[in-house]
């Protein structure tokens, strides 16, 4: 059995209004391919989860560019000009999340967890409408988890059963989000056939990957 | 000595023993790294995933997958590990870094930081500041005393949306070494030829000049 599909059966698969998580840190780990594919489908009024908003023409950027989003939901918007534009023109609804909160969210929903307790934001406005609990002498937010209909997700290496190998600083947010779609799609630099990566190598199991494409 | 961030680096490098795992801001604080004493070697944490940050490397030599959090290629260390964004922030949020190096755009009494938005003007959004701020277990702020036009950057009170409440600890300018305690902001230590009535000008919030104050060591 292989995952390995063409770039028509991932294209069907994308639909207007979904959630999308996309892997990458300023789009060091972002599935350039898929975005590609998304970005030529050009379904509407999305949602995207992911660390920020990349470069105008870069990673997450190109949907932005190509207003096909509605809201985001990053931790850093900063490198995109137009995403700040998008934000005060009233197009693009931006719910920025600290960093490792947004990792933590993302992780709770792959776990089964019904929400993580943290330090971070207390007395700040990320702290607004949420739930707060003082537990050993310390105040802490309620976050909760944060899921997708489908994870678009960048391997350097993976098996056609969809083990993944990430490499250096490109693995970022892609071995949570692969836990925490309905469908994960993944684009990875090198593939080998079944068997030929060492089990204790694999850093995201095969389990949670649904597509693959070599890019 | 004379332009700002060598003050403040040469400072900062003080505070680290050999071994201590730091996280370094963008800027200022960056320039911490090129100033560590003799046999004082700190590891780097950088939070788009890795411990062990190293140099920009030679041109030409660029690794697509090894950047730092600003996105520029840098290099990882012999002894480096990378890791997920969880485990990143699980070593920020855990105590696990001994301190983190930050710029600011306001400070105040109460140790309560402002730095990742103006509203209306700059919304680049937190990143992993509010992270490393409540983290970290020492919050030193790497800035010049005072905001280009020359008004005060430690103040009263932040009146801009606030990064992380009352976890700085120390304040360190080209002018000199603060420390944020329950009494309020403590002067320690004056840079060469700078005076209290020139710090005490250039600042804002009450600053508390103990009987002894120190000469910063550069």
């Amino acid at each position: 059995m292989t995952k390995v599909v063409k770039k028509e059966d991932i294209m069907g698969k994308f639909s207007n209004g979904q959630t999308i998580m996309i892997g990458g840190f300023l789009a060091v780990g972002t599935p350039e391919d898929l975005v590609d594919i998304l970005v030529e489908k050009n379904v509407r009024n999305l949602t995207v989860i992911a660390n920020d908003t990349a470069f105008v023409g870069k990673g997450v950027g190109k949907l932005v560019v190509n207003k096909q989003l509605k809201k985001v939901i990053v931790s850093h918007i900063g490198t995109n000009p137009e995403t700040g534009r998008q934000m005060n023109a009233g197009e693009l609804d931006v719910e920025l999340v600290p960093q490792g909160t947004l990792a933590e969210r993302i992780r709770c929903a792959g776990a089964g967890l019904g929400g993580v307790l943290t330090p971070t934001g207390v007395g700040t406005i990320v702290e607004e409408g949420k739930e707060k609990f003082s537990l050993d002498g310390r105040t802490y937010l309620l976050e909760r988890p944060l899921q997708a209909d489908i994870a678009l997700i960048k391997a350097a290496r993976a098996d056609t059963f969809g083990n993944l190998v990430f490499r250096r600083a490109s693995r970022n947010f892609n071995p949570l989000m692969a836990m925490a779609a309905g469908l994960v799609i993944v684009q990875a630099e090198e593939i080998v056939e079944k068997g030929c990566l060492d089990p204790d190598e694999v850093m995201t199991p095969g389990i949670f990957v649904h597509m693959l494409i070599k890019g | 000595m004379s332009n700002p961030r060598e003050i403040v680096g040469k400072r900062i490098a003080r505070f680290f023993q050999d071994g201590d795992l730091v996280n370094l801001g963008i800027g200022m604080p960056t320039a911490v790294a090129n100033y560590l004493p003799e046999g004082v070697n700190i590891i780097l944490h950088s939070e788009n995933g890795f411990v062990g940050l190293g140099p920009t490397p030679p041109e030409g030599r660029e690794d697509k997958d090894v950047v730092n959090a600003g996105g520029q290629p840098v290099t990882i260390l012999p002894g480096g590990a990378c890791f997920d964004s969880a485990m990143s922030f699980a070593i920020i949020r855990g105590g696990h870094l001994a301190a983190t190096v930050l710029g600011a755009l306001q400070v105040d009494e109460e140790g309560n930081l402002a730095n990742w938005m103006v509203p209306g003007k700059l919304v680049p959004g937190m990143g992993g500041a509010m992270d490393l701020v409540a983290g970290a277990r020492k919050v030193i702020i790497a800035m010049e005393h005072t905001a280009k036009d020359g008004s005060p950057k430690i103040l009263k009170r932040c009146d801009l949306p606030l990064t992380a409440s009352k976890e700085v600890d120390y304040i360190v300018t080209e002018l000199g070494l603060m420390e944020v305690t329950a009494a309020g902001i403590v002067l320690r230590e004056l840079a060469p030829q700078v005076t209290v009535e020139e710090i005490l000008a250039k600042t804002e919030a009450r600053l508390i000049i103990p009987e002894t104050i120190g000469s910063m060591e550069l």
